[in-house]
């Protein structure tokens, strides 16, 4: 696929170390006396994909919601390109953060590229006049923003079925279509949870491809997985989370090896095979 | 009243080609045809036969043998309808219901008006029972016909049509038809004629809707946009010149048009950012305010002249101003607490106008308020156009025409713009929307503000078609209305938003003797909508498939293809 790809904001940080794109301290997350995420620090670079892992309630979603502005952190620091992140969901999609949901959260009545357009959303600027007296700027940015939807949804293998509803879709499809509209909002760094959930082995696959593609552009990836295989051949970096706290990073195979990972998490060595994540029963979840 | 609806969305190409292909033939239970031609036929007979026993001023003639006349003749057509689709069309199950019932409904309804008022069923003649019989049979043979599932015919419809000046006379049929149906209504003046007839034409457009009617409409005037929105404009237009220098229906269009523009800025805040108003009547009521207080009144607290021009916007601006007021620590609220609040503010307004005797007079409000005068043009003058003579109140209506017109434009172009979208998604996912970057408060609020903006336009022309504003005019019963009317005619559609204001001012003024039992029958109407046709009578496609699918259970979002993980 020749065209679109992914546009980014990237630009000079202005702080921070070199090519630093988020950069997190201390992340603490409480729901009443449980401690949800524990002091998680982790950082970013520009060009990497780097994969969360954990056994299920270890926190991992929480972080996310952190991240991305959905939940409040109980403390820590929050940087993106330099520039500490404060305000709520929208502002922080608005700098640059992009999410998918662990249960898909699509628009379910509105069709696929329209679905893609509302990612637009924060990246048009067309006011209520523009838009009642079909204004230059309406023409021109709605023109954009169709172009840019078939665009992704061709990068992501959605052509086909841009007019469909996006709840008549099948799973897969709903995953590519949720990553589509995260990429239509020109992130800096694309927050991945769970791509693959409930997907067939082939889908899955479809899924690796289509996230190294992303990884090809130069997007950043934070991705969350419970597929061995998937983490182990797409990471640069894994970190493991285990009842709220960070356990280890490194890379692949400095977290394959950990004796620490196999106990509490993985059970037992992998070999690039795909492990049961519900296996570690390192559960808090009630 | 045929615009297509305004949704964004030109989805199911693909859905549509295999729906088509298979499609299936109708199947039949052999007896159906000859029940349904038996029920016509005892209708006919019917029809023609006396309904009523002696003569006590039933309207429609009932006694005679062989002259159909109000509800006879009603029926006497929806028979020679069931007729034609049995024979032309075997299998049309909706269709042949719908002629049925109606028989049935009209029937039924005139038999029981008429023991009520001739002093029990020995009024009844044999014409009614044979009647009701006939509808009966009809909607048996209807309930046993299966037929495939409607879209696949409807959509049928849709790629059959193609050559364009036979689509552009349809589209003009259509609205002369509407006219001539309309201009024929307001003419009965009997209650239990009118309902007959209101009966009449339901039950017909169902059948009609039934046959693929509704989707070759709207397929068709999609397809010529301009021309129909032109031919609309040219219909409503046209209307004043039926009336024959008569004021009086007129002036009911021009409230149904103040109405109507209200009841669209509502759809905005209801139907497309599914935030519940309850007390949306307010904004009307200060935009009608600000209007009579700023005209030099005859019983007014300001002594000012502002030309109209600059009323509507300035009273357009004064309720927008307020939407915010209420909406900006409000909306954070979700659901049912943001109605609750609305309703309050509904009421505030309404006791601060009955109270605030220095500016708005109490209960005795502003009165006496004068025509409007644009640059010498009377509105209270009547005119001579084509040789025909329009009452003052002409004036008005078209005057609501441009407001109705504007405020459709502005509805439909931020329907389809990116403030539409984010509203829907809004409506849709609430928290999704926020991590796409919407701000969703600020979006909630505009939709809000735009509303409050509508009903302040709205009121302003308002005061004048009234002359005077009070504060028992905006109770919280109007906000009820005004919703109702948006939920009757179909949330999210404009078609919708007219349809469901005209019923709701049309009726009432048709049904004097039932005026204390309006708001019973309204409710009960509202009911049964809620019950057969949840989507309203005009129903955005967006919102039908999501009821459909409701219905249906079947939703691809909550049930995952396969949990397991790989
Ligand atoms: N809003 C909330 N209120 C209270 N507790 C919560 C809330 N959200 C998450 N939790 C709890 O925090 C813990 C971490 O949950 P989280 O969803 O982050 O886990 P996870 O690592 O994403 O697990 P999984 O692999 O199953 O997705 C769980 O015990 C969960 O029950
Ligand atoms: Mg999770």
């Amino acid at each position: 696929m020749s065209t679109p790809l992914v546009s980014r904001q990237r630009g000079p940080d202005p702080g921070g170390g070199a090519g630093e794109v988020l950069v997190a301290r201390d992340i603490t997350k409480k729901f009443g006396g449980l401690t949800a995420v524990n002091q998680v620090s982790l950082t970013v670079r520009d060009g990497e994909i780097v994969g969360l892992i954990g056994p299920n309630g270890a926190g991992k979603t929480t972080f996310f919601n952190c991240l991305t502005g959905m939940e409040t952190p109980t403390s820590g620091e929050i940087t993106f390109r330099g520039r500490r992140l404060s305000g709520g969901a929208d502002r922080i999609t608005k700098a640059g953060l992009a999410r998918t949901f662990q249960n898909i959260r699509l628009f379910p009545f509105m069709t696929a590229v329209e679905n893609v357009q509302v990612g637009r959303h924060c990246r048009t600027r067309t006011g209520v006049l523009s838009a009642v007296f079909r204004g230059p700027r309406h023409r021109r940015e709605e023109r954009e923003s169709i172009q840019r939807a078939r665009e992704l949804l061709d990068f992501v293998g959605l052509s086909r079925v841009e007019a469909e509803l996006a709840r008549s879709l099948p799973y897969g499809d709903q995953r590519r279509l949720e990553i589509a509209r995260a990429l239509a909002t020109d992130p800096g760094l694309l927050l991945l949870d769970e791509p693959t959930a409930g997907m067939n082995p082939q889908e899955t696959r479809d899924a690796m491809l289509l996230v190294r593609r992303i990884r090809d552009t130069g997007l950043a990836i934070v991705v969350i997985e419970h597929d061995m295989r998937f983490i182990f051949s797409l990471c640069d970096r894994v970190a493991v989370l285990v009842q709220g706290a960070k356990l280890l990073e490194g890379s692949a195979e400095q977290v394959q090896a950990d004796e620490r990972v196999i106990e509490a998490y993985l059970g037992a060595p992998v070999v690039g095979a795909p492990v049961d994540g519900a296996s570690g029963d390192a559960e808090t979840r009630s | 009243m045929t615009t297509p609806s305004m949704d964004p969305d030109g989805s199911g190409r693909t859905g549509r080609v295999a729906a088509i292909r298979s499609a299936t033939r109708a199947r039949t239970a052999p007896l159906t045809v000859p029940l349904a031609a038996a029920g016509a036929a005892l209708t006919v007979a019917g029809s023609l036969t006396p309904w009523a026993t002696f003569f006590f001023g039933y309207p429609g003639k009932v006694t005679l043998t062989g002259f159909p006349g109000g509800a006879r003749l009603y029926t006497l057509l929806l028979a020679v309808g069931l007729l034609l689709v049995v024979a032309r069309i075997a299998g049309r199950r909706r269709a042949v219901l719908a002629c049925a019932l109606g028989i049935v409904a009209i029937s039924v309804g005139n038999l029981l008006a008429i023991a009520s008022s001739g002093g029990g069923l020995g009024a009844v003649a044999y014409g009614a029972w044979l009647t009701v019989a006939g509808g009966v049979l009809g909607a048996l043979a209807g309930d046993a016909v299966r037929e495939p599932a409607d879209s696949e015919r409807n959509l049928r419809w849709g790629r059959l049509w193609v050559w364009a000046p036979l689509e552009i006379l349809l589209i003009a049929l259509v609205l002369g038809g509407l006219l001539v149906a309309i201009v024929i209504g307001l003419k009965i003046n009997e209650s239990s004629a009118f309902v007959s007839y209101l009966a009449f034409l339901g039950f017909a457009a169902a059948a009609a809707v039934a046959l693929g009617a509704g989707t070759l409409v709207s397929y068709v005037s999609e397809r010529h946009r301009t021309v129909t929105l032109a031919a609309a404009a040219i219909t409503a237009a046209a209307f004043p010149f039926t009336q024959g220098g008569d004021s009086y229906w007129i002036r009911v269009a021009a409230s149904i048009g103040v109405f109507a523009a209200a009841a669209i800025g509502l759809n905005i805040v209801v139907g497309l950012a599914g935030l519940l108003d309850l007390g949306y009547v307010a904004f009307f009521g200060v935009g009608a305010y600000v209007s009579a207080l700023l005209s030099n009144a005859t019983f007014t607290t300001v002594h000012v002249h502002v030309p109209f021009g600059a009323v509507i916007v300035l009273g357009a601006l004064t309720s927008a101003f307020f939407g915010v007021i209420i909406g900006a620590p409000t909306l954070r609220l979700r659901g049912d607490y943001l109605a609750i609040v609305t309703l309050g503010f509904g009421e505030i307004f309404r006791i601060v106008a009955n109270n605030w005797d220095g500016l708005t007079r109490g209960p005795n409000g502003i009165s006496g308020v004068p025509n409007i005068n644009a640059n010498g043009f009377d509105f209270g003058q009547p005119h001579t156009v084509f040789g025909i003579v329009l009452p003052g109140f002409a004036n008005y209506y078209f005057l609501e025409l441009l407001l109705v017109a504007g405020v459709m434009v502005i509805f439909a172009n931020l329907n389809r713009s990116r403030i539409g979208r984010a509203w829907v998604a809004i409506r849709e996912d609430e928290l999704a929307a926020r991590a796409m970057g919407i701000n969703t408060v600020a979006l909630k609020l505009l939709a809000f503000a735009m509303g409050a903006f509508l009903a302040g336009a709205a009121g302003t022309v308002n005061a004048h078609v009234t002359t005077q504003v009070s504060p028992d005019s905006y109770t919280f019963l109007e906000s009820a209305l005004l919703l109702s009317a948006v939920v009757l005619g179909g949330m999210g559609t404009l078609p919708g938003a007219v349809l469901g204001s005209t019923l709701l001012f049309v009726i009432p003024e048709k049904l004097r003797t039932f005026q204390d039992k309006r708001l019973l029958l309204f409710g009960l109407a509202l009911i049964l909508m809620m019950r057969f046709r949840p989507e309203g009578l005009i129903a955005s496609r967006r919102r039908q498939r999501e009821l459909l699918s409701e219905e249906s259970g079947a939703d691809a979002m909550s049930q995952p293809g396969q949990v397991a993980r790989a």
